[in-house]
């Protein structure tokens, strides 16, 4: 026999939960238990009072999965809302990575070049290294290291994405 | 204000929430909390003999009274053995407040004695946990712990109490007053959405009413409620195991339990009705079997009190998120408002009324040896007078009591559906007879799930609780047995239950009484016998060693696939169907 896959979609949800200890475990844990995807995740305290957190969560699945995701998150005591922000329409998505790159002669220059084209900045250098800062779109810090591989890529660090909605509106 | 000690917060915080009754077991890590207990005459404790025994009890507590169960076990394995009952409590979704001590904040982590990360073992099968790590926390913790566990869709609640939170004190010795509670308790169904249900209940030509354990968990009321619904429309109802009881059995419009080993009138009903008014149940697997063929050409409406409950496993055209009592009065309402009145559906009660000629129910006679089916017929004859709690283990015979023993009221019948633990049957009856002690509680069993929480017996004896266990006893794990028959070609592996101990040998040990019966023309005898004793009372029925429960739908086969009797089990099935649940 073979074990049937559906389609999946990519949905950017954010959560608005109670910073207390447990929550994010309780969260991932869930998303675990139930299969269901994380393709990245954030989490920071965003009030001034440190008690509430938003987190980003990036996941794939069919979309009757999605529908269930977001139901088990809200049934979730500590989350207080749940927003699909690939639902609810036009969003801003940013992501940064630090950028570990060696090479000498052309691979260094080539690397330079690269980084300037894609406004990434060099905030640590050696003779035969730099570590960039890039900050874009998780497909435009994809195709930055794609082509870094070529020039002598170490290592990556990726924040995963934070996003919000377009206009004035609070997501 | 004067402080107090964590312990006696708690214990205040119990007093305040109207608890008389907690299931328990102590140990190093709550003996701060036993010792104010002491102090505490209002609390009744009452000692299991295993802390899943604790748990069931206070499951069968809650679900007999409605009121919530609490427990209280100590850390380590005080707690991981009360997750079982837990887990079961989540799945049914019983009102448990779980109170479990841990070991020091300060040897929190460093694998101390008896420390098990209890919070993150019960993470997934509680409605919500905490750790609570200051005894200032502790009023306003209980709180909000009774009311997530009763509100809402109830489940399990935990409380994790390190030891030094326990004896050290605190100042907030109650609750804050304006305390917000972090619950979403739906507000009530739109005004439109129950005017549309209603509206496409009273035009349909073939509606029903799937009815499930949300209606028992609304409280009595919706019981009632939900019977004047089915008056009103004169629509047929059926259940899920769960929500046996909400309307009796004895009503017209009642088809029966539906799903796996449901009627074949309900399953039938189901799959060709055209409006489906689910009330409080979720469509689990149990019920719908092969999903792409479950009631293909309904409109489905779902009123659950649970979001997360809606299109789930099966596609709803109409949700509705809210408590079920109150939705079904609101249809009431309306439904009178508007002056509906049901469609002309004799062409469907006439269907139906061909769909229960099949007589699905129906057993093989036996005059030499006992049928299970035929005992639970007996059983119920005999008790029905009497207004019986009924708790089963998980089986061939609980199938058998749900289809043979019929329910009147709600409240009284405590099973364990969603998770099917072996070993819930007698705890929870000891529960339900501590919450209702004037009731007769009997937990009809087999002889392999009785063993499982055997241990029990002495709670019983102990508190003088006057249960009955009334074992089938096939000799075999007969539902595993069944299975490999369908399923395996036969092949029995390890389902025989061998070295059965002397079930009347074992009862006298106890201190109970302990009966063997087996001549069908001693049953009747043999279960007055049982009723007649003034205590508790091990009925050892054995039963034919054969008989299988139908009718029965494979599992992945549709509602109209289903086997009315034994001639069709046997052979193999291939591998898709082998890996269904
Ligand atoms: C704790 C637990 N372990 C295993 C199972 C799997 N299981 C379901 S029914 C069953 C056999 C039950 O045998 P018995 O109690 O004699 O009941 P019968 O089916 O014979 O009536 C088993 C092992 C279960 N439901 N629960
Ligand atoms: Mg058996």
């Amino acid at each position: 026999m073979y074990i049937h896959k559906e389609k999946s979609e990519r949905h950017v949800l954010t959560l608005t939960v109670d910073n207390e200890a447990g929550t994010l475990a309780r969260i991932a844990g869930m998303f675990t238990a139930r299969g269901y995807n994380i393709d990245s995740l954030t989490v920071a305290d965003v009030t001034e009072d440190r008690s509430t957190s938003r987190i980003t969560i990036v996941t794939n699945g069919p979309p009757a999965t999605i529908e269930q995701i977001i139901a088990q998150c809200e049934r979730l005591v500590p989350v207080h809302k749940v927003t699909d922000l690939t639902e609810e329409g036009p969003h801003v998505e940013r992501e940064l990575a630090l950028v570990k790159v060696t090479g000498t002669g052309d691979n260094r220059i080539e690397a330079i070049r690269l980084a300037d084209i894609y406004r990434a900045r060099v905030i640590d250098a050696t003779t035969k290294s730099f570590i960039f800062e890039i900050t874009g779109s998780p497909e435009k810090i994809d195709t930055f290291l794609t082509l870094m591989r070529e020039v002598g890529f170490v290592e990556v660090g990726r924040t995963g994405v934070a996003a919000l909605m377009r206009g004035h509106m609070p997501s | 204000m004067t402080a107090k000690s964590g312990a006696d917060i708690l214990l205040n915080s119990l007093i305040e929430q109207g608890v008389d009754t907690i299931f328990g077991y102590p140990g190093g890590a709550v003996l701060p909390i036993y010792d104010a207990l002491f102090k505490h005459p209002k609390i009744k404790h009452i000692l299991v003999r295993h802390e899943a025994g604790a748990a069931h009890a206070a499951e069968g507590y809650a679900r007999s009274t409605g009121k919530p169960g609490v427990v209280l076990v100590t850390s380590g394995p005080g707690a991981t053995n009360a997750v079982t009952g837990i887990a079961d409590a989540f799945m049914d979704s019983i009102p448990l407040v779980i109170i479990t001590g841990q070991v020091p904040s300060t040897l929190i982590g460093s694998d101390a004695f008896q420390e098990a990360d209890t919070v993150g073992i019960t993470r997934h099968c509680t409605k919500h946990n905490y750790l609570v790590k200051d005894p200032d926390d502790l009023a306003n913790v209980m709180k909000e712990a009774f009311y997530l566990a009763t509100n809402g869709r109830p489940g399990p609640v935990l409380v994790d109490i390190p030891k030094d939170v326990q004896v050290a004190d605190g100042a907030n010795c109650d609750s804050s007053k304006n305390q917000k509670m972090r619950c979403d308790i739906p507000f009530e169904a739109d005004f439109n959405d129950i005017t549309k249900a209603m509206e496409l209940l009273a035009n349909a030509k073939a509606p029903i009413l799937y009815t499930g354990g949300g209606i028992i968990n609304s409280g009595p009321h919706a019981s009632k409620a939900l019977q004047e619904l089915a008056q009103l429309s004169n629509a047929p109802v059926t259940s899920t195991l769960m929500g046996l009881g909400s309307l009796p059995a004895e009503d017209d419009k009642w088809l029966g339990m539906l799903g796996m080993h449901g009627t074949y009138e309900a399953n039938m009903a189901m799959n060709q009705c055209d409006v489906m008014l689910c009330l409080g149940a979720r469509f689990d697997d149990r019920v719908t079997g092969r999903l792409d063929a479950f009631s293909p050409n309904s409109y489905k409406i779902h009123v659950d009190i649970d979001r997360s409950s809606i299109n789930k496993t099966v596609r709803v055209d109409l949700p509705i998120v809210a408590d079920v009592g109150k939705a079904i009065d609101q249809m009431i309402k309306i439904w009178k408002s508007r002056k509906f009145t049901a469609a002309n559906l004799d062409d469907w009660w006439a269907r139906i009324k061909g769909w229960r000629a099949v007589e699905c129910l129906n057993y093989p006679a036996n005059k030499d040896e006992i049928m299970p089916q035929y005992a639970i017929e007996r059983l119920y004859e005999a008790t029905k007078d009497k207004s019986p709690i009924i708790t089963t283990e998980v089986g061939q015979h609980q199938m058998w009591a749900a289809q043979h023993f019929h329910f009147q009221e709600p409240n009284k019948w405590l099973t364990s559906g969603g998770l099917g633990t072996m070993g819930y049957g007698m705890p929870a009856a000891i529960g339900a007879q501590i919450g209702n002690p004037d009731a007769l509680v009997i937990d009809i069993a087999g002889e392999a799930s009785i063993q499982m929480n055997i241990q029990e017996l002495g709670t019983a004896s102990q508190y003088r609780l006057p249960i009955k266990i009334f074992i089938l006893n096939n000799q075999w794990m007969g539902m595993v047995r069944q299975w490999q028959e369908l399923t395996f070609k036969s092949r029995y592996s390890e389902s025989y239950s061998d070295s059965l101990p002397d079930f009347v040998a074992l009862a006298k040990a106890y201190g109970w009484e302990g009966i063997v019966i087996d001549h069908p023309d001693n049953l009747d005898e043999g279960i007055a016998q049982m009723l007649d004793y003034d205590g508790p009372v091990i009925v050892d029925c054995r039963v034919t060693q054969s008989a299988n429960c139908f009718p029965m739908i494979p599992s992945g086969a549709a509602h109209t696939e289903m086997l009315l009797d034994n001639s069709t089990v046997s052979g193999e099935m291939d591998d898709e169907a082998k890996a269904l649940v």
